[in-house]
């Protein structure tokens, strides 16, 4: 930027706070970018750059800003502008997958199975549904599924405690189908109306540990041969684009039905989702904002979108 | 973790070597590819973007269009660029501290804090023979006091006892006079994931800070992270001042652009990385060896030190001596097997050498794993000596007794006779690479005849 006397840029940096409340990275980019209204290549070169920061992916960044450009090349056109235009547009891409998560009541117990890369929020969301599913009241009972990493059944058992939901656990280092085997029973017994299985992290390219989640989906399948009904795969905002490839693997694995994505309270915006609701069309069921019971929300995609281009 | 990047740069340069000489549109048609690979791969924008430009700078000149091979001068000057963000030198963990020394451990939530405390722990007990105490500060997600107890259990490694209510300011203060009364060397302090953006807990791990005065702050971070690592690495820096990052999911198969981003945008040294599950699953970080892996060239040195850390000296020269000279029979194999395994699985080892980053793949998708690598044991020691020093001596006869004695069947022997034979030829192409091509132009990473 050219260097201005005091006044100039107090009028510019006031200009700025005004514009980009929201403060995301991106909005302030396209601000800055488009301060002088005209669409030029130049412009869109950095709107790109700008998507890509958001982890949209190259591609999806590409095109979109190709697109963008096509329609709007050289003409006037506000900030504000351009991201209504780019928001409407993720919007579009996003809407068919906004589905909230919902149990099939003829099915009982359903069964919903929740697996993810280590660290992304399993335990948390099963807790979080958990709670949502007792407050409609639902009878749920929890498998605390994952039997690897140490204190994770204690973790659960809390989570069951706070939801009032009946946690099924084993010893530690327990096998999780065998375990899978008796929360099903148990929850057939009961008449439960919703059975949510916790799992062990796992990194998808481990594929003795996705055998082992092959086998929990077979050992339901024998149980109920239409369980699990749904899988959910749990996804970091912060993950990069590996992101598609742990759908795309999980996806084959073990049949996952939807998509929740946490940790969108961060900076992160995770636009990774876009790119993979384009590739993929699985429903997005959920997002996590926060630690607390209710910070499950169901997945909005104009807000998203709109907050992904820093509007609203 | 970076094999993905590996791939996608061998494709790149291998179009460069095609040609005889390189034009200045060859060069910019390159680092066109290098460039979306690294965005591809999660590395940042501003940092993909010097790196870009300083490879250009240098990679089109006289010195690449007289040189003889100039595909080999561009893949050294992004090489050598790959070093130069991802840090020139090996840092090790520090405790020029009074004993105990602090080291506290910070990042988001998920991104593997208390497993690394707990490896931490492990490592600096049993192979740099301290006394090591944990604690953990986390109270706030449920149960994460109770994993560190049962982690350092595991591990043999003392944690503080836990105190049901107490704030975790006052815990580290605990930690550090019970360290002190113990004659601990290291205490470590595991603390609670938390937003850099969340303003009252990144003031209460400075206060922690400002408490303990640590000699290091370890920011752990995924290496999965996208775009985000960035503003991550760089606010918890302003806020906490690390000195260190460790990555974890380094075993993953993310392109690993976190490493260099965090690297360039915060200056801190890349310490340790997690590779696994189990406990002893860390690594010292070799930028070097790290760029060398990112252009295919392998991390030959890398498994020769893994494994003299898990088998005996003389054996991991035995190895390192076969690995070279392309020797290599099948009772070789059945001892790689047992190592391997104890290596930490095929995937460790295949990701440290060089160019097989699609035989890993395969692999994987052929679900190799720890039970086939004890079938494929069981099959070896069904052999007689001699068949297994000369392979070829396995007719259809024999092949059956193999199986039928190993529990197997002959599909299977064949099947690993065919990886026999691709593991030895790959060996004979790692020997090739010590001896000419890329080795004089000076590239460390590899072994010297």
């Amino acid at each position: 930027m050219i260097e201005r006397d005091g006044e100039q840029s107090g009028w510019f940096s006031r200009l700025k706070r005004g514009l980009g409340k929201s403060a995301g990275a991106l909005s302030e980019g396209i601000t800055g970018i488009l301060t002088k209204r005209r669409l030029d290549s130049d412009s869109l070169e950095a709107l790109e750059e700008l998507l890509i920061a958001s982890d949209l992916g190259v591609s999806l960044a590409a095109r979109m800003t190709a697109e963008l450009g096509r329609s709007r090349l050289d003409g006037e056109i506000t900030s504000e502008e351009v991201r209504r235009i780019l928001a409407r547009e993720i919007a579009r891409i996003l809407q068919p997958v906004a589905i909230p998560f919902e149990a099939d009541a003829s099915r009982k117990p359903y069964v919903a199975l929740v697996v993810g890369v280590n660290g992304t929020g399993k335990t948390t969301t099963v807790g979080k549904l958990a709670h949502g599913f007792r407050r409609r009241g639902c009878a749920t009972i929890i498998a605390a599924g994952d039997t690897f990493r140490a204190a994770a059944i204690e973790q659960i058992q809390i989570w069951g405690e706070r939801s009032g939901a009946e946690v099924i656990a084993r010893e530690p280092g327990a096998d999780a189908a065998g375990l899978t085997h008796d929360a099903f029973r148990r929850a057939r017994s009961r008449s439960a109306d919703v059975l949510l299985i916790d799992t062990a992290g796992r990194l998808h390219n481990r594929s003795d540990l996705m055998a082992e989640l092959e086998k929990i989906v077979r050992v339901l399948g024998k149980l109920d041969n239409s369980a699990p009904h749904s899988v959910l795969l749990v996804l970091d905002a912060t993950t990069g684009q590996n992101a598609l490839r742990q759908v795309e693997v999980f996806r084959k694995i073990c049949g996952v039905t939807g998509l929740v994505m946490t940790k969108l309270d961060g900076t992160a915006k995770g636009g990774v989702l876009v790119a993979c609701a384009e590739k993929f069309g699985l429903p997005v069921h959920a997002i996590g904002v926060g630690e607390g019971i209710e910070d499950l929300q169901p997945f909005d995609a104009e807000r998203f979108a709109e907050a992904l281009v820093g509007l609203g | 973790m970076f094999d993905s990047l590996t791939e996608r740069l061998g494709g790149v340069f291998e179009n460069l070597k095609r040609r005889g000489a390189l034009s200045e549109s060859d060069v910019d048609a390159a680092l066109r590819e290098v460039r979306v690979a690294l965005l591809e791969a999660d590395v940042a924008l501003p940092v993909v973007k010097s790196f870009i430009d300083g490879v250009r700078d240098r990679a089109v000149g006289a010195e690449v269009l007289r040189s003889v091979s100039p595909a080999q001068m561009v893949v050294k000057i992004v090489h050598d660029h790959l070093i130069e963000v991802l840090g020139p030198e090996t840092a090790d963990v520090e405790f020029h501290a009074a004993a105990p020394a602090a080291v506290l451990i910070v990042g988001l939530q998920g991104s593997g804090k208390t497993t690394t405390a707990a490896k931490i722990g492990s490592w600096l007990t049993g192979r740099r023979k301290k006394k090591v105490l944990m604690a953990s500060l986390d109270t706030r997600r449920p149960a994460a006091q109770e994993q560190l107890r049962v982690l350092g259990e595991q591990a043999g490694v003392a944690t503080l006892p836990i105190v049901p209510g107490q704030m975790p300011e006052d815990i580290a203060r605990r930690a550090m006079s019970a360290g002190r009364l113990r004659g601990c060397d290291v205490v470590l302090l595991d603390t609670a994931g938390r937003l850099h953006v969340d303003e009252a807990l990144m003031a209460e791990i400075a206060a922690i800070r400002h408490a303990t005065d640590p000699a290091e702050v370890l920011l752990v971070a995924d290496s999965l992270t996208g775009q985000d690592a960035v503003g991550v690495a760089e606010r918890f820096k302003e806020r906490v001042g690390m000195t260190g990052i460790v990555l974890t999911r380094a075993d993953g198969d993310a392109r690993g652009g976190a490493a260099l981003s965090m690297r360039a945008a915060t200056g801190c040294p890349i310490k340790l990385l997690g590779t696994g599950e189990s406990i002893d699953a860390l690594e010292v970080f070799h930028p070097d060896r790290i760029a060398s892996r990112i252009l295919g060239m392998g991390d030959v040195v890398g498994l020769v030190e893994r494994a003299t850390e898990t088998v005996e000296r003389e054996e991991a020269a035995r190895l390192e001596e076969k690995v070279r000279k392309g020797a290599f029979d099948l009772d070789d194999l059945a001892g790689q097997l047992r190592q391997i395994r104890r290596m930490g699985g095929m995937d460790g080892i295949m990701g440290m050498l060089p160019g097989v980053g699609k035989v890993k793949r395969q692999l994987a998708d052929a679900r190799v794993d720890e039970g086939l690598l004890r079938r494929q044991e069981a099959i070896i020691q069904s052999m007689t000596p001699r068949e297994r020093r000369n392979a070829r001596l396995l007719n259809a006869s024999r092949k059956r007794r193999v199986a039928k004695g190993s529990g197997t069947t002959v599909q299977d022997v064949n099947r690993l006779l065919k990886q026999f034979k691709q593991m030895s030829s790959m060996m004979k192409k790692v020997n090739k690479m010590g001896n000419r091509g890329l080795m004089r132009h000076g590239l460390p990473g590899l072994p010297m005849r």
